[in-house]
C-alpha cells in the first residue's frame, strides 16, 4: 500500500499535467510577489480581492470550459453578463421583486444557451458565427435598454449586495491599530458553487465524460452510442445559464448597470481557461485548472501595476505575453508526449 | 427557367447562392421601403471637386477596409481552417507606424513621405501576421488561439507607438488617399480595393497559389505527400493577410487623418470573419472565393447603411445585425438547405410526373 502512494501506475494525462503546470507557476508567481514585492501580497485579503472582483469571471470561464471541452467556442458570454446586469438593474429599480430578478438573470441566461445550442447542435452552423450574433444581439439590446449608466436603487438588494463574509483570523492590524477582517462577497462562495458543480459534472457524471468524448472525436464518441447533438447542445445551455449567474453575480458586485460592463469578458474568460489547461481543441481540460487560470491572470495583472508600470497598456500587453508563454508551453507539451507516445 | 430555379434551390450557384441571395434581399427591401436609397447625385466636396454622393456610394466607400480584409483574411481561413482574430489590433498598429513615419519629418509630408509610411507599416504589420502565422504554422496553434495573443495585446502596443496621445495628420495627399482625388469622381478607398482585387486575382492566374491553399487546408498532411509545404503556405497566407491590415490601417487612418489605437476598426475583426462566412467560404478551411467574401463585405455595410437610414442609432445596430446574421446562416445551414432541395425537387417531380400523365 505504502509503496503505490510514490509509484502510480498510471502517467499523468494530459488533462493533470497541464494544469499541474498551471498550479505551480501560479504559486511560483505569488510567492514571487511576496518575496520581492510584499505590500497587498503578504495579506490574505489580496487574494480574497481578486476572487471579489473576478467571481463573475470565474463563473464565466467555467461555462466556457465545458463548452471548450466539447470543442466548441462561446464569445457571447460577455454580452450576456451584460445584458443581465442591465435587465435586472431596470427590473429592481422598478420595484421588482428580488427573487424574481434572480428568476430573470438565470432566465436570460438560459434562453440564449437554449437558442444558441439548438442552432449550433440541430442545425449545425458554425459555433463562432451563432454566438458572434448572440454578442451582437445581447450588446446591441443592452443599449436598446438603456445607453446611460443605471445604479441599482432597491433596499432588498443594497442589502443583499453588502452582506460580507468576514473572517478575523484573516484580517490584518492596519496602521491605526485596528484588527481589519478578511471580507469575502456572496458573489465568490456563488463561483465556489458553480466550480464544485461544474467539477462534479465533469468527473463523476455521464454527462461529463460525454464532453470529453464529445470534444476529443466526433465520430467515435457517436460511435460509442453518445448522443452527439444532445450533448452538444447540453454544453450550450449550461454555459448560457452560467453566463446568467454570472451577470447576478457582476451586479452585486457593481451594484450598477452600465452598457460597456463586462467588454472584453469573453476574451478574457477563453484567456483563463487557455491558461488552466483547456485548449481549444477539445477533449483536454479541467475547470480547477479554469480556476487557477483565472486567478493566475489576475495576478500577473496585480505585479505589473505593484511593480510600478503604471502606463495603461503595459498590463494588456504583459497578460498578451502570459498567454503567448502558456500557449506556447502546452502546444510544446502536448506535441512531446505525443510523439513520446507514437 | 424552371431548371435554374431547381438548379438554384439545390445549391446550384455554388458558395455563391448565399451572398448573392443576402444582396438581393436587401436591394428589394431597400426598393420598397424608399426607392430614393439608391439615388446617385454629383455634389461638390469642400475642395470644391465635382464627387458621387449617395447611399450607394457610402456603402461601397465605407466597405473598402472591411473587402480588403477579407480577401486575405479568406486565404487565412482556407489555408489554417481558422480565423485570424488580432486584425483589427494589427490594423491599429499598423496605422499607428504610418502616423509616426509621418509625424517624424515635423509637418512637411510629401510623396514620398507617404510611400516610406506605407512602406513602415507594411513591414510591421507583416512583421506581427508572421508572429501569428510561426504560431499556426510551426508550433501547429489553432488560429484563434495564436491570434488571441495579439487581439488582447495588439491595441496596447499602438497605444505605446503613439506614446498615450491621438496624434492628427493633415495634408492634401493624406486627404486624398482617406477621401477623393481631385478631378476623379470616386472615392479613392474605392479604386484601392479594385487594385487590391486586380493584385490577387494576378496573384492567382500566375502561381498556383490558389491550388496549394486549397488542397493545405482540405487535408494538409496529404499536401505535404504531394510535395507542398504546408508550413510555408500557411506562413505565406498570414504575411498576405499581414499586408491587407497594413493597407486597410493606413485608408483607417487617411480617412479621419488621426489615429485612435480605441476606436480605429474597432469590431473588424469580427465582421471581417463574417464577410468570409457570408461568401460562402467554410470556415473550417478548404476550398474558397475571395469574390464571395468581398460580397459579404458589401452586404454588411450594406445592411448597417439600410438600418442607419432607418434611423436605428449606432450602438442598437448590432442587435438587429445579429438577427439577420442569424437569418442568414439559418438558410445557409446544410440541414435546412437539404430539407429545402428535397422539398424542392419534390415539388417539381409532382409537376413533371403530371406532364407526363398528361402527354399519355
Amino acid at each position: 500500500m505504502g509503496k503505490n502512494i510514490f509509484k502510480r501506475k498510471e502517467p499523468l494525462t494530459d488533462t493533470q499535467l497541464l494544469m499541474s503546470i498551471t498550479i505551480c507557476i501560479f504559486l511560483v508567481m505569488y510567492l514571487f510577489a511576496m518575496i520581492f514585492l510584499q505590500g497587498g501580497f503578504l495579506h490574505a485579503q489580496q487574494i480574497f480581492d481578486m476572487l471579489n472582483d473576478n467571481a463573475s469571471l470565474l463563473i464565466v470561464s467555467c461555462g466556457l470550459t465545458i463548452v471548450m471541452i466539447g470543442g466548441g467556442i462561446d464569445i457571447s458570454v460577455g454580452a450576456v453578463t451584460s445584458l443581465v446586469v442591465m435587465s435586472c438593474v431596470l427590473y429592481l429599480n422598478r420595484g421588482g421583486n428580488l427573487f424574481v430578478s434572480i428568476l430573470l438573470a438565470l432566465g436570460i441566461g438560459l434562453a440564449f444557451g437554449l437558442v444558441q445550442g439548438f442552432l449550433i447542435s440541430f442545425l449545425d452552423i458554425q459555433p463562432f458565427i451563432v454566438t458572434l450574433a448572440g454578442m451582437f444581439f445581447a450588446r446591441g439590446m443592452t443599449t436598446i435598454l438603456s445607453v446611460n449608466p443605471q445604479k441599482a436603487d432597491h433596499a432588498v438588494f443594497n442589502a443583499l449586495k453588502d452582506t460580507k463574509i468576514e473572517i478575523p483570523w484573516l484580517g490584518y492590524v492596519a496602521k491605526n491599530g485596528n484588527l481589519v477582517p478578511a471580507r469575502i462577497e456572496l458573489g465568490v462562495i456563488v463561483a465556489f458553487v458553480c466550480v464544485a458543480v461544474i467539477f462534479v459534472i465533469l468527473k463523476f457524471m455521464p454527462l461529463g465524460r460525454h464532453f470529453y468524448a464529445m470534444g476529443g472525436n466526433q465520430t467515435s464518441a457517436l460511435m460509442l452510442g453518445i448522443n452527439v447533438k444532445r450533448t452538444r447542445f447540453m454544453s450550450y445551455i449550461l454555459s448560457g445559464l452560467l453566463s446568467g449567474i454570472s451577470g447576478y453575480v457582476f451586479l452585486m458586485h457593481t451594484g450598477a448597470g452600465n452598457a460597456t460592463n463586462a467588454a472584453g469578458m469573453e476574451m478574457n474568460a477563453i484567456a483563463s481557461s487557455i491558461i488552466g489547461g483547456t485548449p481549444l481543441t477539445g477533449g483536454v481540460g479541467n475547470v480547477i485548472g479554469t480556476l487557477f487560470g483565472t486567478l493566475t491572470l489576475t495576478t500577473i495583472k496585480k505585479i505589473v501595476v505593484s511593480s510600478g508600470f503604471n502606463d495603461p497598456w503595459w498590463q494588456s500587453i504583459t497578460t498578451g505575453g502570459m498567454l503567448c508563454f502558456f500557449i506556447l508551453l502546452q502546444s510544446i507539451v502536448l506535441s512531446r508526449r505525443g510523439k513520446k507516445k507514437a | 427557367m424552371k431548371k435554374n430555379v431547381k438548379r438554384f434551390f439545390s445549391g446550384g450557384l455554388g458558395q455563391l447562392t448565399i451572398p448573392i441571395i443576402a444582396i438581393l434581399l436587401l436591394v428589394i427591401f431597400n426598393l420598397i421601403r424608399d426607392p430614393s436609397f439608391f439615388s446617385i447625385g454629383i455634389a461638390h466636396n469642400s475642395d470644391g471637386n465635382m464627387v458621387l454622393a449617395g447611399n450607394l456610394i457610402s456603402i461601397i466607400n465605407g466597405a473598402s477596409e472591411l473587402a480588403i480584409l477579407a480577401m486575405g483574411m479568406t486565404l487565412v481561413t482556407a489555408a489554417c481552417g481558422g480565423q485570424d482574430i488580432s486584425v483589427g489590433a494589427a490594423a491599429a498598429i499598423a496605422g499607428s507606424v504610418f502616423v509616426k513615419v509621418l509625424k517624424s519629418s515635423g509637418g512637411n509630408i510629401h510623396g514620398g513621405l507617404v510611400v516610406a509610411a506605407f512602406v513602415a507599416a507594411c513591414i510591421v504589420a507583416v512583421l506581427f501576421a508572421s508572429f501569428n502565422g510561426t504560431l499556426v504554422a510551426v508550433f501547429k496553434i489553432q488560429p484563434m488561439i495564436a491570434t488571441l495573443i495579439l487581439y488582447t495585446c495588439g491595441r496596447s502596443i499602438a497605444y505605446w507607438i503613439n506614446g498615450g496621445a491621438t496624434p492628427t495628420v493633415s495634408s492634401p495627399i493624406i486627404n486624398a488617399i482617406g477621401s477623393f482625388i481631385p478631378g476623379i469622381p470616386i472615392p479613392t478607398p474605392v479604386l484601392i480595393v479594385v487594385l487590391m482585387a486586380i493584385l490577387f486575382r494576378l496573384l492567382f492566374h500566375f502561381t498556383s497559389l490558389e491550388l496549394f491553399t486549397q488542397s493545405v487546408g482540405i487535408n494538409g498532411s496529404a499536401a505535404r505527400l504531394n510535395g507542398i509545404n504546408s508550413t510555408f503556405i500557411k506562413l505565406l497566407s498570414f504575411v498576405i493577410l499581414g499586408v491587407c491590415v497594413a493597407v486597410a490601417g493606413s485608408i483607417g487612418v487617411s480617412r479621419l487623418g488621426l489615429i485612435n489605437h480605441e476606436t480605429l476598426l474597432l469590431d473588424v475583426e469580427m465582421d471581417t470573419i463574417l464577410a468570409v462566412a457570408i461568401g460562402g467560404n467554410s470556415l473550417g478551411g478548404g476550398k474558397f472565393k475571395i469574390g464571395g467574401s468581398i460580397i459579404g463585405a458589401y452586404v454588411i455595410q450594406m445592411l448597417t447603411i439600410t438600418l442607419y437610414a432607418m434611423k436605428v442609432s449606432s450602438t442598437d445596430v448590432k442587435a438587429y445585425k445579429a438577427i439577420v446574421i442569424i437569418l442568414l446562416v439559418v438558410i445557409g445551414s446544410p440541414v435546412v438547405k437539404a430539407k429545402f432541395s428535397k422539398f424542392a425537387s419534390k415539388v417539381f417531380n409532382k409537376e413533371k410526373k403530371a406532364v407526363v400523365k398528361g402527354a399519355e
